[in-house]
């Protein structure tokens, strides 16, 4: 008997939880009869399961509800918002009946008449009648629909009837295991793989043949083992969602909100273990959205935007992550008042936001305390906010980012570890000890040169006064040592050889010096002894293959004990300042605004290029460049690149010892630009006045405060020599573009200036036209292509149309078609693959636009060759 | 030499705790397997003074252990180790009881003992034997004994020779509280 107890509560928790999505789906669509077919099958058994135990409270509440249930099934009433309502009543109902049957394993006492009279009522048909005025729950959100035509709902109905009797015959396909049984597998298993990782080291090192194979077939052996009982713990992210269109719905009811909840990539898989921890992080955040996020229909009609709210839920792998997206298409942050908040608070001074970027400001909301809603709700704003998910987030290794755009929206962007059990991490010595690095907190790795390196071009580390820094590309990356912070003794070589481990926490990037790095293992984290737990510099410890114990290092704890951490509070932000625009989320709306990178060069003037456009920021020695004909050569990577000064005064004999140089194209065929001195790179939004344009430059712009002017890389990589990428031609170019030809359209000059050299330069041949209706002249006259690179916002036709134009019919049908657009969310994503695009790619990130075009060209190419 | 002799008394430690066990019931009815059991001790010497730990807390007896120190961790604990697969802290003795640093060449011992689930190692300069110490043997802590050994010793009990501080383990592993 209890046995059967504990299989009905285990079902019936299985039905009750797919309930509230199906009853959400079919207010939506009250015509849909297998949703409704689906909804009553699960009443039903409810129904006669306790029946047959003799549960006939829980009998009496089921059997209401399904009479109603019936009623609509057989089309004598017409599925309304106000009977949806009651049905998740008497669902709740259940539900609590069912929670009291799990504690003390008998019905808890309670009377359920006046429900289950309405619940009759309904049934007999009087709720049904006139909708619209309905009963006190009045619902907004509610859709009223016609009913479904009778004869339709009772055939497709009786078609969903079969597919159960099919799933009865296929339950043995699974079995319930408990829980625990599978959390010992996966600890065995974990030792399994440390006593694999500890044999492989061992016959590394004596080089008896006998023992190689079979080590081998165990070593395969054992990933395999690992990889199925990761599986069997693996759930998909969807169970986490599914109480979220019933929240959602309640919320739009309670809020006066019409709110649309899409869920994408439900069936992404993660460790339960980890999924149990983000289930209310992620609920709190949706909460949020739909509380803060989403203005009321008013608002939205008045801001020109559909009325009903939409908050997409996005799941997706990427690397050993899993990442979630949690956005709406509502008014925004409010930066400004983040940033009044801010100073209120005392977090930060006004000097201090000036610098910051805007993304570090949005970052504000992850501070304890901060909430910037006006009106605390009942839904949220109860205290628990940002900075509780943010930290439950970092407890198991994720990350959360935010974006935002005004008026279009928040992104919310959570990245974290598939699995607990197993991380893969970095291996670092520092004054002879060792430590491990979880991979999730290495943004990049660099090798430091030697003070005295003769090569040069090796970076190294500099110091203001006493903090140490590095100068990575366009960044200054403040350096900690990571003896220094964990108190050992420097080792001979600290500060001028060894490593610097990139690492970011929040917005904030920085580096930890270490003396030497090995390889990257993968790590069984067990948690420290409890003596030690105060250490917060470490977030485990581990056994290497080698059998040594060590460490394993918390980025967090040290960002915060270096006093880095952009959220860590009072210390927060030492004596270097790094902007971080390099790193900006790709796709979270960062509008219009480019990364530039300002550099000095001939005149007084700063000189501007989009950051995109600059393959490497390289210093290359006097003695290395070399003239050939005249003109500046330097070898780089293997190949000659010549190099163009800005300023027409320069020499080779007037160099700088060290000479800052702009490389542009990739993979050989390059060319450098050689400037005076790199100044900064600054996020801004770009208006280019032409009117004091003059050769080699594309006009003016305003930034930082100060008449900037845009470099025209076209012009100047037409100074290289006599068209030195065309000449190439025959021999070396098939090796990148193969010749292929490119069409771009893009009406603003200035873009077409950007892409159409950084197409050149990587061998494609391009033509470009300014609107679509050239584009499509170009096809008339059968001009042929081998893609198009389509912007998105042209007068005119806009490319979207203009995709559908090439889709529908001529010879340009099949081509490849990239959209290059200022904004790559998700959703414009999906309207562009709608419209006909093959990729979608943001503007200026040059590789991203190479990379997808040579993929789109890859089967081309290869039927080609 | 010492170092065999002492790996062999290790290697007995586990068996000389289990025949205890075992012969317990049998021989004692008056008294339960668990009061008997508790008055056997192992000893175990740190800077010329012998201690004991109740052989029920002892979990392994190990030789010297290549030992990963633990940066920022209080002085008292002197790394970590890796016991067949689980990690072991380990817990420097001498500096525990505020004594002198050992000089000696000879390798020091570990004993292991369990709190909450956790293992702990404890490094002592050697390990003696496994000795049943009768509670008529005891004697009341010294009033005027050092407050750092105060805290740790449970009892102090009187052998023919010399005298051997019965250690609490809980309290010695009490660091930082």
């Amino acid at each position: 008997m209890d046995d059967l107890l504990a299989d009905f509560l285990t079902e019936t928790q299985e039905g009750l939880g797919a309930l509230d999505a199906a009853l959400v789906r079919l207010e939506r669509a009250p015509g849909d009869a297998a949703t409704l077919g689906e909804v009553f099958r699960v009443v039903h058994t409810i129904k006669g399961t306790c029946g047959f135990l003799g549960l006939s409270r829980l009998e009496a509440v089921a059997h209401a509800a399904e009479n109603v249930l019936g009623r609509w099934r057989d089309g004598s009433q017409a599925v309304t918002p106000a009977g949806i309502t009651l049905i998740l009543r008497a669902l709740d109902a259940v539900r609590a009946i069912v929670a009291g049957l799990e504690q003390s394993g008998s019905e808890p006492p309670g009377n359920d008449a006046a429900l289950i009279a309405v619940l009759d009522a309904a049934a007999a048909g009087s709720l049904a009648e006139p909708a619209p005025p309905a009963p006190p729950p009045a619902a907004p959100a509610a859709v009223v629909s016609p009913p479904p035509p009778v004869a339709e709902a009772a055939t497709s109905s009786a078609a969903t009837m079969d597919p159960a009797a099919d799933a009865v015959a296929a339950a043995p396909q699974t079995i319930r295991v408990a829980v625990e049984v599978l959390e010992d597998l996966m600890t065995l298993v974990s030792e399994l793989v440390l006593t694999r990782n500890q044999l492989l080291q061992i016959a590394r090192r004596s080089a008896d043949p006998a023992f190689t194979a079979p080590l081998q077939r165990l070593s395969q052996i054992t990933s395999e083992l690992q990889e199925g009982v990761m599986k069997t713990r693996m759930q998909p992210i969807g169970n986490a969602w599914a109480k979220l269109p019933r929240l959602v719905r309640d919320l739009g009811v309670e809020l006066g909100k019409r709110i649309d909840l899409v869920m994408r990539g439900a069936e992404t898989e993660l460790d339960r273990q980890v999924l149990e921890l983000i289930r209310d992080p992620l609920t709190h955040m949706v909460r949020n959205s739909a509380d803060h996020g989403l203005e009321a229909p008013e608002q939205r009609r008045a801001a020109g935007k559909p009325e009903t709210g939409r908050i997409t839920l996005n799941a997706f792998h990427q690397g050993g992550h899993i990442v979630i997206e949690i956005g709406d298409d509502g008014k925004g942050l409010d930066v400004e008042r983040i940033r009044a908040k801010a100073v209120a608070q005392g977090l930060a001074t006004e000097a201090d936001l000036a610098a910051m970027s805007e993304r570090e400001i949005l970052r504000f909301i992850f501070r304890a305390g901060f909430s910037t809603a006006a009106a605390v709700t009942a839904v949220s704003g109860r205290g628990v906010g940002m900075d509780v998910v943010k930290t439950n987030m970092e407890r198991i290794g994720g990350t959360v980012e935010v974006g935002s755009t005004a008026g279009r929206g928040t992104t919310f962007t959570v990245k974290i570890p598939l699995t607990l059990a197993i991380v893969s991490a970095l291996i670092v010595e520092s004054a002879g000890e060792r430590f491990a690095i979880p991979q999730i907190g290495v943004v990049e790795l660099v090798r430091l040169g030697g003070g005295a390196d003769p090569t040069g071009g090796a970076p190294r580390i500099e110091r203001i006064k006493d903090a140490p820094v590095l100068r990575l590309r366009d960044q200054l990356l403040p350096l900690v040592g990571l003896n220094r912070l964990l108190d050992l003794e420097a080792g001979g070589t600290a500060g001028e050889e060894g490593f610097v481990i990139v690492s970011q926490v929040g917005a904030q990037l920085f580096g930890i010096i270490v003396d030497r790095v090995f390889d990257t293992e993968e790590i069984v984290v067990k948690p420290v002894a409890p003596i030690l737990r105060h250490l917060t510099l470490f977030s485990g410890n581990t056994i290497l293959g080698d059998g040594s114990v060590i460490m394993i290092l918390d980025m967090n704890g040290i960002a915060r004990v270096a006093g880095l951490g952009a959220e860590g509070g009072e210390e927060a932000r030492g004596g270097v300042a790094a902007d971080a625009p390099a790193w900006a989320p790709e796709g979270t709306g960062a509008g219009a605004r480019t990364a530039l990178l300002l550099f000095r060069a001939g005149d007084g003037t700063p000189k501007a290029v989009p950051l995109g456009l600059v393959a490497r920021i390289e210093t290359v020695e006097r003695g290395q460049i070399e003239t050939s004909g005249g003109r500046p050569l330097v070898q780089y990577r293997g190949r000659l690149m010549p190099l163009v000064p800005l300023d027409p005064t320069w020499s080779v004999g007037a160099a700088p010892e060290r000479q800052p140089v702009l490389v542009f194209g990739e993979d050989g065929r390059s060319f450098g630009l050689v400037v005076e001195e790199i100044l900064d790179v600054m996020e801004e939004r770009l208006a280019v006045d032409a009117a004091g344009a003059r050769p080699g430059f594309l006009g003016c712009a305003v930034i930082a405060g100060r008449v900037t002017e845009l470099i025209d890389t076209a012009w100047w990589l037409g100074q290289t020599g006599e068209d030195w990428f065309g000449a190439a031609g025959g021999t070396k170019r098939s090796s990148l573009g193969g010749d292929a030809r490119i069409l771009v359209v893009e009406d603003s000059a200035f873009f077409r200036n950007l892409v159409v050299p950084a197409l050149s330069a990587a061998g494609f041949v391009v033509t470009a036209v300014p609107h679509a209706e050239a584009a499509l002249r170009l096809r008339e006259a059968g001009a042929m292509f081998e893609a198009i690179v389509s912007d998105i916002v042209m007068p005119g036709m806009d490319g979207l149309a203009f995709a559908r134009a090439v889709r529908a019919a001529g010879p340009w049908r099949d081509l490849p078609l990239v959209a290059l657009s200022g904004s790559a969310e998700p959703a414009d994503v999906s309207r562009g693959r709608d419209a006909g695009f093959t990729d979608y790619v943001a503007k200026y990130d040059r590789n991203a636009l190479l990379c997808s075009i040579r993929q789109c060209l890859a089967p081309h190419l290869a039927v080609g060759a | 030499m010492q170092q065999q002799g002492i790996a062999a008394t290790g290697g007995r430690t586990d068996g000389a705790a289990r025949d205890v066990m075992a012969g317990a019931p049998a021989g004692a009815a008056h008294a339960g397997a668990e009061d008997a059991a508790a008055e056997v001790y192992l000893t175990l010497t740190v800077a010329e003074t012998m201690c004991g730990v109740p052989v029920l807390a002892v979990r392994d007896v190990l030789t010297t252990q290549a030992i990963t120190r633990i940066p920022l961790a209080p002085p008292e604990v002197a790394g970590s180790l890796n016991l067949r697969g689980r990690i072991v802290t380990a817990v420097d003795l001498r500096r525990r009881l505020g004594l002198p640093p050992r000089v000696t060449v000879t390798a020091g011992m570990s004993v292991v003992v369990e709190r909450d689930g956790e293992l702990y190692s404890l490094l002592v300069d050697q390990v003696g034997d496994v000795v049943p110490l009768p509670r008529a043997g005891r004697a009341a802590k010294p009033p005027t004994l050092d407050p750092l050994w105060r805290d740790v010793a449970a009892d102090v009990h009187r052998m023919d020779d010399r005298l051997v501080i019965l250690l609490d383990v809980e309290r010695v592993l009490a660091i930082g509280a």
